[in-house]
């Protein structure tokens, strides 16, 4: 026991403080002391400068963002359009879930998990290569559909920027589909069986069944997931979409997070990309609260 | 009777149309690794005409080719090394720490806020770029494994799994004599070895695949990792074409390899870690989706 004035401290408590300590300083340091960086936004930031040699700027730079809108909106229309896209495709792991958990043969059933949950294991760099080795003009893809005569010249999808959309989001399914299935199936498993074997001696054929019995019993996993997918609308992260980048679909490949990193790291508009970033946080807050209390009304649980 | 067979009839169109499905999307997942792996071992100007299901002309020459590329072994371990030191360092210390979060530490539940209030907000991309600058950390291997050293999401993990240890151990250990760092490394840090395996698991695979942090931090060709090695390759074919006929220059054996089978080959470098150890993995990465999904 240690006494300070009227404060008693249990020595074994200051000990497992002290060490925890600095980990408390980690944490501060890299994920509390980057946010200080929000007050280039209010300022005319010159790289090279100490902040304090920077002239005030005031809301300049929240007011160019609207002032740009055309750009910014651009950005906006691209973000949310493969966002809308990525919502639509939501419910396609629990179909597959369910399809799958419909087969008999288990064997097959871990083959088939594993072989699909595969894609999720490699980078956007991968995935890149690996798409410019199937669908470049010279690409497999192509060689195939000329030889069999569905097309007629090479077609590079990477550099047609009106596919680009459907495009990237097919990659994303494609990457993630078997990924976000395992949460479905862990879901389905949990039905209890008997439910099954009531329903089949009442007549109820195979769809039935997965329409009254296994569609309500994830239901609320898909829900879940459904609505934190609407408070990411604006954050498709930088990765993907810096990957494919190219001047042919610069148009339509350029996201938020992707124009936050040109405007900062490219152009070295720190200013500037600082405040979109900020934007882009305080609108992501704004959703993820909205969800959060719709969560609550619907499903009287809240997300986080 | 009638009724049973039309219903059985029923199953197996169910059936051969499911299994197909399957069939088709199991085909999709693994042809692009599939097609990637057989123009790696083709002979180079035979796979140019056309690959589709069989390599033509088999050859290591590609191979050959791209580990003599300057800098390609270096990037290897480099990323290896990442991978490796990342690896322990995120292990070690959110086990340690979600350790002390369990004990009775001096505001224990604001310390916990303090941490889980991470996982919702960040700071965005410049003013992170920048702190990491200030920090003296960019331009050095450091940036690869420091920042991610402590994750809100693996500390809550690993939280959790530890308060469902069984005290007794501990409490016995103690009265040994054992302090806090010899109980964690002694009884604590084994006895969660599932839930570390599937961290272990996720961080190694994180480290491995991460190039956005090389891409911006770090421009410095001795710390290179193999994923922008790759990105580096896949944007500028002209450079390959120059190191080609650069290697001509040295009479190198593999002279006519084309740039896209160096791309094929490297991609085939970078990705054969993960699908080499992803099989005997798998069971800790469906472990991990199901712990998230507990807390969540």
């Amino acid at each position: 026991m240690i006494q300070v004035g009227r404060f008693k401290f249990k020595k074994e408590r200051v000990t497992l403080t002290l060490l925890a300590v600095p980990f408390i300083v980690f944490i501060f340091a890299f994920c509390y002391v980057p946010l200080f960086g929000w007050i280039l936004a209010f300022i005319n930031y010159k790289p090279g400068l100490k902040i304090w040699d920077c002239d005030f700027a005031g809301l300049y730079y929240f007011k160019l963002i609207f002032k740009e809108w055309r750009k910014m909106s651009s950005v906006l229309k691209n973000t949310l359009g493969m966002s809308f896209l990525g919502l639509i495709c939501t419910p396609l792991p629990a179909i597959f879930a369910i399809f799958l958990s419909e087969l008999p043969s288990v064997r097959f059933k871990k083959l088939v998990q594993t072989f699909t949950t595969i894609p999720n294991f490699v980078s956007w760099v991968i995935i890149y290569a690996l798409s410019y080795a199937l669908f470049s003009s010279e690409g497999v893809v192509n060689q195939v559909l000329m030889n069999a005569g569905v097309l007629e010249k090479a077609s590079n999808i990477i550099g047609n920027s009106n596919a680009t959309w459907y495009f990237q989001t097919a990659l994303s399914v494609w990457k993630s589909l078997g990924w976000n299935a395992i949460i479905y199936f862990a879901a389905i498993a949990g039905i209890d069986s008997e439910l099954y074997d009531a329903a089949s001696v009442d007549g109820a054929g195979r769809f039935q069944r997965i329409l009254h019995i296994t569609v309500p019993g994830i239901s609320s996993t898909f829900f879940v997931l459904l609505l934190l997918q609407v408070s990411n609308l604006l954050s498709l992260g930088v990765d993907q979409y810096l990957a494919f980048y190219n001047s042919m679909v610069a148009d339509k490949i350029l996201v938020l997070d992707l124009h936050v990193y040109r405007l900062g790291l490219v152009t070295q508009d720190y200013s500037y990309a600082t405040a979109v970033g900020i934007f882009k946080s305080l609108v992501s807050i704004i959703l993820l609260f909205s969800v959060n209390s719709l969560s609550k009304k619907l499903r009287g649980e809240s997300l986080v | 009777m009638k009724n049973g067979n039309a219903k059985s009839a029923k199953d197996t169109v169910f059936y051969i149309i499911t299994y197909a499905i399957m069939v088709l999307l199991m085909f999709i997942c693994l042809y692009p690794f599939y097609y990637v792996f057989i123009y790696s071992i083709s002979d180079s100007s035979a796979a140019q005409k056309g690959l589709t299901l069989l390599p033509k002309g088999l050859t290591v020459a590609n191979y050959i080719k791209v580990l003599n590329l300057d800098g390609i072994v270096n990037s290897f371990f480099i990323s290896l090394a990442r991978t490796v030191l990342g690896t322990m360092i995120t292990v070690l210390a959110c086990s340690f720490f979600a350790y002390l979060v369990t004990k009775e530490l001096y505001g224990r539940k604001i310390i916990y806020r303090f941490v889980i209030i991470t996982m919702y907000f960040n700071s965005g991309l410049i003013p992170y770029y920048l702190t990491m600058r200030s920090y003296h950390l960019t331009n050095t291997f450091w940036v690869y494994v420091v920042p991610s050293a402590i994750s809100a999401y693996y500390v809550v993990l690993l939280k959790t799994f530890i308060e469902s240890l069984p005290m007794s151990l501990e409490e016995s250990a103690k009265l040994d004599g054992a302090g806090y760092v010899t109980v964690f490394a002694r009884i604590v840090f084994p006895l969660s070895k599932p839930i570390l395996a599937t961290i272990t698991v996720f961080a190694a695979v994180a480290q491995w695949n991460n190039w956005f942090d090389n891409y911006i931090y770090v421009q410095s060709d001795t710390l290179k990792t193999l994923q922008l090695m790759l990105y580096d390759y896949l944007n500028q074919a002209s450079q390959i074409s120059q190191m080609s006929t650069s290697s001509l220059q040295h009479g190198a054996a593999a002279a006519n390899v084309t740039a896209q089978s160096v791309r094929m080959t490297i991609t085939m470098v970078a990705t054969l870690p993960i699908l080499c150890v992803y099989p005997f993995m798998q069971k800790y990465f469906v472990k991990g989706i199901m712990l998230g999904a507990v807390k969540g």
